[in-house]
């Protein structure tokens, strides 16, 4: 593959055959070596023919090959000639990640941190087949969907403020239950509230250096060692069959006929199929923003418990990982309205954006890139370059470099815990083999990840965050 | 005959099953993915759930097969462990499959351990040579 550098983060794929627009990928050379061994570039490639692409087919630093478009991949199209894809947000629509800061500190908190840890783990209900503590009816869950965390809030989970520092205030307005199917319906119902298992994860974290002294005040971090809570989660089953359902009516509607890959399905942005997918996924995004909300309630349920007092315990922000938007993009020197897709890859935003909430339109919007299990993550601000780097996007994580099946051959789980045990860094899980299989072995290097996103302009990094204590599905 | 085989993927689980006809690999590719979330060779058949799907081609009825496995789990806590009496027949237009689901409803004692959330069509393979192979990833 024609692959040339344009500098030391970023190489290019011209546009060639039946590519619209240059594939773009942000990596170090070190990030690049794992990215070519698998099938992310050509990935990457196969996104830059849709019709209606915009700019670049842009590959993030922690990208690794999904299905259809690369996980790490960001897209966007035209409204009118565009289209829209479920392969371009992915099966988990809205996994994403809410901080929350507190005002105790690590010596406050390691002492109790193994209670403190066992006690979230008896709240929040996480691992397979895990279902919620709260039986919904249809109509709740309609209410939900159309919502969001506006009505977790209402329903006395969490804070009014919570909803200013979430992405979208915590509710797409476009979201329609009447598109969202009985079956992801059903799916949906009983595991509302739940943490679910695979990569998700909530921690129990302490604030480890500080680069930006001035952002972090802003987003309420003051020194090393105050403590964070991180939780990360998505739309659980009701997002994962929604993009089945979208998947077959749009290869119904549509046909897969000269798709290099089927999982590239699409429909016209303006057609009803692909209208009808935005709704219901805006409906699934509304769904994970709840579960975020109800899981953060909780831990300041447990906070108050075990400390007396959930006081401090503000929301940071909560951004979404799989999403696309409608969005005011520069093409060319004019302001254009885009379907942006974003498939594990984190909005950007940076001063002055309307997005972004008032008390952080100065600084630009936090950006929350997690690491892998027991390793650390960090807290980002985004930046201005990014909007025309890359339509105000960067990284979301780690990303893997390993299948579950080979963790699991050269991992143990109980080694894993034992050994953040003995760094101080207390793990619960529902499964063992769960742990083996989210071993930092099996990531990229977080820190590499973010170093690149800073120095292209990506995201600039305010804070290095580390586990205290981790809680796995 | 070995029913199937895991494959290594990066992030997600991958598999092939096999079958001298279609309805058994497809059958095999059933116990494949229960194999990713439980052991089935455990589970006795006390709980049938009768499927139904239809597909424009035999991938999409794969696909939508193998969907009732992770759909019947969620919903209704339905751990497979035999797949029988499948057919598959033409429609004037696609596919029909029919099957009878057995196994058990979870309970304390069953572990699990991993969330299969979707059936993909990336690197999805029907191949017929002796025999039918079909090759499946899955999203974990």
């Amino acid at each position: 593959m024609d692959l040339r550098k344009i500098d030391d983060n970023t190489w290019e794929i011209p546009a060639q055959g039946e590519m619209r627009v240059p594939a773009v990928i942000y990596s170090s050379a070190r990030l690049l070596t794992d990215i070519r061994r698998d099938q992310t570039l050509a990935q990457a490639r196969n996104v830059a023919c849709l019709p209606g692409i915009e700019r670049a087919s842009f590959v993030m630093p922690d990208a690794h090959q999904g299905y259809g478009f690369p996980i790490g991949g960001v897209a966007a199209f035209g409204l009118d000639e565009g289209i829209i894809s479920p392969g371009g947000v992915g099966y988990d629509i809205n996994c994403g990640v809410r901080l929350l800061r507190t005002d105790f500190t690590e010596t406050d908190v390691v002492p109790r941190s193994r209670e403190l840890l066992a006690e979230i783990f008896q709240e929040v209900p996480a691992g397979v087949g895990k279902g919620g503590v709260t039986k919904l009816s249809r109509a709740v869950l309609r209410e939900i969907l159309t919502r969001g965390a506006e009505w977790a809030v209402e329903s006395g989970y969490g804070r009014k403020e919570d909803l200013e520092r979430t992405e979208e205030r915590g509710r797409m307005t476009e979201a329609s239950p009447e598109d969202v199917s009985g079956r992801a319906m059903e799916r949906g119902i009983p595991q509302l509230g739940t943490l679910g298992s695979g990569n998700h994860f909530l921690e129990i974290q302490k604030v480890h250096e500080i680069y930006d002294g001035a952002a972090a005040r802003t987003f309420g971090l003051e020194r090393p060692g105050q403590v964070l809570v991180m939780i990360h989660c998505g739309s659980r089953g009701l997002g994962h069959q929604v993009a089945t359902d979208f998947i077959e009516t749009m290869e119904d509607a549509f046909g897969v006929a000269g798709l290099p890959d089927r999982e590239l399905v699409h429909a016209p942005f303006k057609s009803a199929e692909g209208q009808r997918y935005y709704r219901a996924m805006c409906a699934a995004v509304n769904y994970a923003f709840a579960n975020r909300q109800m899981i953060a309630h909780w831990v300041r349920d447990v906070f108050a418990r075990v400390f007396g007092s959930a006081k401090g315990m503000d929301q940071i922000y909560d951004v979404c990982h799989n999403v696309a938007k409608v969005e005011e993009h520069d093409v060319g020197g004019r302001s254009k309205r885009l379907v942006v897709h974003r498939k594990g890859a984190t909005r950007s935003f940076g001063p002055g954006r309307p997005e972004v909430p008032g008390v952080y339109r100065s600084t630009g919007q936090p950006v929350l890139i997690p690491g892998s299990m027991g390793t650390a993550s960090f807290l980002l601000a985004g930046t201005k370059e990014a909007e025309a780097l890359s339509f105000g996007s960067t990284a979301h994580g780690a990303g893997r470099v390993m299948s579950r099946h080979e963790a699991l051959r050269r991992f143990r789980g109980e080694k894993i815990r034992d050994d953040l045990a003995r760094k101080g860094i207390e793990l619960k899980s529902t499964s063992m083999k769960g742990v083996a299989e989210e071993a930092a072995g099996a990531y990229k290097d977080v820190d590499e990840v973010v170093r690149v996103s800073n120095e292209v302009g990506l995201g600039r990094v305010v804070a290095k965050l580390v586990p205290l204590g981790v809680m796995k599905g | 005959m070995e029913r199937y085989r895991i494959l290594p993927h990066t992030a997600d689980g991958k598999f092939q099953a096999f079958g001298q006809t279609l309805e058994e690999a497809f059958g095999n590719a059933a116990l494949a993915l229960a194999s990713l979330m439980w052991d089935w060779t455990a589970i006795t058949p006390k709980v049938r759930h009768f499927v139904r799907v239809t597909g424009v081609d035999r991938e999409q009825l794969l696909v939508k097969f193998l969907g009732e496995v992770v759909y019947l789990f969620e919903t209704r806590q339905f751990l497979l462990g035999a797949a029988a009496e499948l057919r598959i027949r033409p429609l004037a237009e696609g596919l029909d499959l029919e099957a009878v689901l057995a196994g058990e409803t979870l309970a304390p004692g069953h572990e699990l351990f991993g969330d299969v959330k979707a059936v993909t069509y990336h690197d999805l393979k029907i191949e017929e040579c002796d025999g039918f192979t079909v090759q499946v990833v899955v999203d974990m």
